[in-house]
């Protein structure tokens, strides 16, 4: 054991050491639960403790916390310590509170009693001891009780210097969390003038409070520019053996230099001449310094002396006014870019990043894009790589957008995976932007799409549609360029959407050649047909008949395969529907209505790039660093007032069907004549499906699976989770699969069992959790990968491990495939995670309940159902489903004793909700009436669509 | 300003954990275990920033611990870098070359200094002789505590 500092608890270092010897996470446990029974009953037993117990125990405590063990006693006695007259249990009473006690606690009251009573002690360690807690813990009612008190302890001539210094960062977080409670005016003037205070402490600790309060109220404080000024210039012209202490490494206080120089960022370049003659001098001396010799070889000082540097560069770049500045740091900043150390070639790419939004430095940060590209190719941390991507991506511009658009395309082939798909962005962003010649930028988006397929997303192949339609002068290109790609053996399905639209709009561009006539383009295309997604194929169905229209000549062929019985009794109603209706359509329409239904597709209208938003979504703060917020070069295509930014998706992707009228979007209805040609749908649909089965009668039905419709039954057994934790959730012939999980709080652990009922292996076993895009940022998902060979008989086990972020409807799709005796089975069932599983159930008397539900009136908090019972009102069965859903069972609130009244508090990771429940059968009726109340109307919501199903 | 700073070592253990605002404390655990996990798989030659949420991480290794800062969009990386060594050259220079074990045993005098040197999330004092002083000045009211104790135990007092 080592030696043990000061006054040393013994008890303590000897419980530290007997949790260090633990062997196990177990034995740790269990001796931690034995000191907390022995402080438990020590603070209860009838001896009084001393004040050195108290502290040993109450440091104990605090040890077992940050272990990561939850304490829930003690506060009390820590409490009591604060008033001890000792200094050392003082200190540990604020230490405890500092760590321990969150700024609600009902404590609070005493402890902000005991801060008030050393703030005014005659000992500054005492006071520094209060203020301390005081910018620990921060809180509103801090600021408003005691708070008041700090700007004259701040300013007074009467107050040391080292508490001057803690009042000041005190204030700083008092105003942080709570702005309004210290009004500061009539102290203006002095805080400013603490910049000019002679003890170099006060002046750092000042510096961060006079930024903050800049932030907020520039104007009023503008007159510390002056004085910020004259204090840097005081200090950058020192010589490291002036300022004595506060010298670091040779480097006169680096951290009172950058506070400086990031003040005077929030103002733009000062007014009087003579400051701003004098910020100037600054900035030259500090870039001076870089040049000169290092004092010593540390990398202390090496970094101190840079980190004023990044920081002098950083107020160059904000100012934008001085074009010498601008070129001389991006010259510094050029030598770095090649330094052996990575951190500073890191910090280099970044900020060249914002030295090439600049007119008066962006050609000079140009001249290193060689070095940037080696960068991009050569540097072995990833996080310099993106550095370097970033930098080229604003660094492009018309001259050389060819080349950098070239050298990432290039990278992109070798990119680390979490790069790609922004990179994707970037280049397509890049290429629309600077393309001068729109055949270069198809090329690019091409390539992307062979390069990087899978990163490819919606909008970037959307966006080279929009714009080949808008641009006549590319189409031909563009059709040829596709029908060239489409050839390659495996093209990724990105390419056979971009080549079947453009295809279709434009293949009459190319037919004249015999290698890419007609019936070639339309066979190509269809020989990609079977290995694409349901989504793909409806897409290529359009272009089909779009290819009638344009090449009457083989309308046969075409109709053909819409006619095929593949095609007219798929089980995707969609595709069913669509082959039905294009095949009707080029049967019944004449040559002219045909050609005016499938004409050529207006121009889009103009809009921003919709893959610039996504950008901007992805990494909002690196776009606005990055290049493209400057308008330098006029755009070829002009960007149109932000319209409300629906992904523009080509039309015939859209649903033609009346399934998802949502969907459409105006003009794709129309444009087929659906009124004319009225579609059989759905009965056809399933009609066709039951065909399919009964032809393969031998077969799972799952078979037929597409890909993201559900398996039959899977929305009925999915519903049956809702009042249990734990069951089979699928089951036929081959496979069952069990789940079993645990929630807590916002959290949940779902254990999936697959059992393979055969005596056969399932290989190439593969299991997915799915998030719809609805759900993507409300629900987080950490899978466990699960073998790819399940052997005859035997049951492996797949575990998720689940957050609730916030409310959530759709459930997570678990997409399941493998190969049992060479044939593929696919299922997609629902996995029943479901916002109710985040309840927890809570106790409350009647008046609680009664209080709360009054407060709880506005109509949109409360969801009422009255619905036909779907089984028998059997009291105990309907208590059990209410209890198993998650909700508490409330007795001695409602007279009537059928009814049930609950609460619970639903628990997602960005807030917690209060939930009400009442549930009323009526049992003549074979009804009920719920009625739910919250303060979040889409809870409310969610859990009234959820129990509404179980009854 | 600093968000939060964690020490800890090569095996994972958080040894001391010093939050500059108020977060939930499963946030703090979410965040310190997804934090060492990523700072312990990155390699020697490595840069010591990372982006991190909308925060910047900064790390930098003495012997067995790490030494971990988040800071906001607009603080200085290197500077982060001197802030943390200087932390370091304070706890040596109190402890007498400080070990891991140094900071396991006396946690307390851990946050001490730490209070001394940063509050609120910005630097408080640089100069290692003032921040030692007023860590001093507390030891001296220690021994007078203790002194009271022996006297009070001896009925002298």
């Amino acid at each position: 054991m080592p030696t043990v500092k000061g006054d040393g608890m013994r008890g303590l270092a000897v419980f530290i050491s007997d949790i260090r010897n633990c062997k196990s996470k177990e034995a740790e446990i269990k001796r931690i639960n034995k000191e907390l029974a022995n402080i438990r009953s020590k603070f209860k037993g009838d001896k009084t403790l001393d004040g050195y117990q108290k502290k040993k125990y109450v440091c104990k405590l605090l040890f077992i916390f940050l272990l990561g063990h939850d304490i829930d006693f003690g506060h009390m006695e820590a409490v009591n310590l604060l008033s001890s007259n000792k200094y050392t249990e003082k200190q540990i009473g604020y230490l405890f509170i500092s760590v321990l006690v969150g700024a609600s606690s009902d404590l609070m009251k005493l402890v902000i009693q005991s801060i008030k009573n050393d703030l005014v002690s005659r000992n500054p360690i005492h006071i520094n001891l209060a203020l301390h807690c005081m910018a620990n813990v921060g809180s509103r009612e801090m600021a408003d009780s005691v708070g008041g008190d700090i700007p004259k302890l701040l300013t007074s001539g009467e107050t040391i210097d080292s508490v001057k210094q803690s009042a000041g960062l005190t204030l700083l977080r008092l105003q942080r969390s709570s702005p309004e409670m210290i009004p500061l005016g009539e102290w203006t003037s002095r805080i400013i003038h603490l910049l000019n205070d002679q003890h170099m402490g006060v002046v750092t600790s000042a510096t961060s409070l006079i930024e903050a309060l800049v932030r907020k109220n520039p104007d009023e404080y503008k007159s510390c520019v002056s004085l910020a000024v004259s204090r840097l210039s005081r200090i950058v012209t020192a010589s490291y053996t002036d300022l004595q202490d506060y010298t670091y490494y040779f480097v006169p206080a680096p951290w009172l230099s950058v506070k400086l120089l990031r003040l005077l960022q929030n103002y733009p370049p000062p007014e009087d001449p003579s400051v701003r003659t004098r910020l100037t001098e600054c900035l030259e001396t500090i870039l001076n310094k870089a040049q000169e010799p290092p004092k010593s070889k540390k990398v202390q000082h090496s970094n101190a002396k840079n980190a004023v540097l990044f920081e002098a560069i950083n107020l160059i770049i904000h100012m934008d006014s001085d074009p010498n500045l601008l070129v001389r740091a991006c010259n510094q900043l050029g030598q770095f870019l090649q330094h052996k150390e990575t951190n500073l070639r890191y910090l280099a790419l970044e900020s060249m990043c914002l030295l090439a939004t600049s007119e008066f430095s962006h050609e000079a940060v140009k001249k290193h894009q060689d070095t940037v590209i080696t960068a991009l190719k050569t540097e072995r941390d990833v996080s310099v790589r993106q550095r370097a991507v970033d930098l080229l991506y604003a660094m492009c511009d018309r001259s050389n957008a060819e080349e950098i658009v070239g050298e990432m395309l290039e990278y992109l082939e070798s990119a680390d995976y979490s790069i790609r798909e922004e990179m994707v962005l970037k280049v397509a962003i890049l290429a629309e932007k600077y393309a001068v010649d729109y055949t270069w930028y198809v090329d690019v988006i091409l390539n992307l799409i062979r390069i990087a397929g899978d990163y490819v997303s919606e909008e970037v192949w959307y966006r080279v549609i929009q714009i080949v339609i808008n641009r006549d002068d590319v189409q031909g290109y563009a059709a040829k360029t596709v029908f060239e790609a489409l050839q390659a053996p495996a093209c990724h399905e990105n390419m056979v959407k971009v080549g079947g639209y453009i295809l279709g709009e434009f293949g009459n561009l190319i037919a004249g050649d015999p290698r890419s006539s007609p019936l070639v383009q339309f066979q190509l295309l269809h020989s990609k047909y079977h290995l694409c997604s349901p989504n793909t194929r409806g897409l290529l169905l359009s272009t089909y008949i779009k290819f009638i229209n344009l090449f009457p000549e083989i309308k046969t062929s075409i109709q053909e395969i819409l006619g095929s019985d593949n095609n007219l009794r798929n089980p995707d109603v969609e595709l069913q529907q669509r082959c039905i209706e294009y095949l009707q359509l080029s049967t019944v329409a004449s040559p002219d209505v045909l050609a005016t239904v499938l004409e050529e597709m207006p121009p889009f209208p103009e809009r921003e790039s919709s893959i610039l938003a996504k950008l901007k979504k992805k990494k909002p703060t690196a776009t606005a660093e990055g290049g493209e917020e400057k308008e330098k070069e006029p755009r070829t295509i002009p960007q149109a007032q932000v319209s409300t930014a629906e992904p523009a998706a080509p039309v015939p992707l859209q649903p033609v069907g009346n399934t998802a009228p949502a969907a459409n979007t105006g003009g794709a209805i129309d444009l087929l004549g659906l009124d004319t040609a009225p579609a059989p749908a759905a009965p056809a649909a399933s009609s066709g499906l039951g065909f399919l089965v009964d032809v393969f009668g031998d077969q799972p039905a799952t078979n037929g699976v597409d890909d993201d419709s559900l398996t039959p039954g899977a929305e009925e057994n999915f519903k049956k989770f809702f009042c249990k934790q734990n069951g089979v959730l699928f089951e036929n012939d081959l496979l069952q699969i069990g789940i079993k999980a645990e929630y807590r709080q916002n959290l949940a652990r779902v254990g999936v069992f697959f059992g393979n009922k055969t005596t056969f292996q399932f290989t190439n076993f593969t299991s997915n959790l799915v998030l719809a895009d609805s759900i993507k940022s409300a629900v987080s998902v950490q899978p466990k990968a699960v073998d790819p060979v399940v052997d005859g008989g035997a049951q492996v086990q797949q575990l998720f491990n689940i957050e609730c972020i916030d409310n959530f409807t759709d459930a997570p799709l678990l997409k399941i495939s493998f190969t049992h005796s060479g044939q593929m089975q696919k299922l997609n069932l629902k996995l029943p995670v479901i916002i109710s599983k985040f309840l927890e159930p809570a106790e409350m008397n009647s008046e609680a309940f009664f209080t709360r539900w009054k407060a709880l009136s506005q109509p949109e908090q409360e969801c009422q159902k009255i619905f036909k019972a779907q089984f028998p009102q059997d009291t105990e069965q309907v208590k059990q489903k209410v209890l198993g859903f998650g909700l508490s069972i409330l007795q001695g609130i409602d007279p009537n004793p059928d009814n049930f009244v609950s609460s619970a508090i639903l628990h997602t990771r960005n807030q917690q909700v209060g939930c009400l429940v009442r549930l009323e059968p009526n049992k003549q009726m074979q009804m009920y009436r719920l009625t739910i109340r919250s303060t979040k109307p889409e809870i409310s919501k969610a859990l009234g669509d959820l129990l509404e199903t179980q009854f | 300003m600093m968000q939060f700073m964690l020490l800890f070592s090569r095996q994972g253990k958080l040894r001391l954990q010093k939050w500059f605002s108020a977060y939930p404390d499963r946030v703090k655990k979410k965040t310190t275990r997804e934090l060492i996990t990523l700072v312990l798989a990155r390699k020697p030659k490595m840069c010591s920033f990372l982006e991190w949420k909308d925060l910047k991480i900064v790390y930098k290794r003495y012997a067995s611990l790490y030494f971990c800062c988040a800071i906001e969009r607009d603080d200085n990386e290197l500077l982060t870098l001197e802030t943390i060594h200087r932390y370091v050259e304070l706890l040596d220079k109190y402890f007498g070359s400080v070990c891991e074990l140094d900071i396991i045993f006396n946690f307390e005098k851990a946050y001490f200094m730490l209070d001394e040197f940063l509050l609120g999330g910005e630097v408080q004092e640089t100069s290692k002789k003032n921040v030692l002083k007023a860590i001093a000045a507390q030891d001296l009211l220690q021994e007078d505590d203790a002194l009271q104790d022996v006297l009070v135990e001896y009925g002298l007092l």
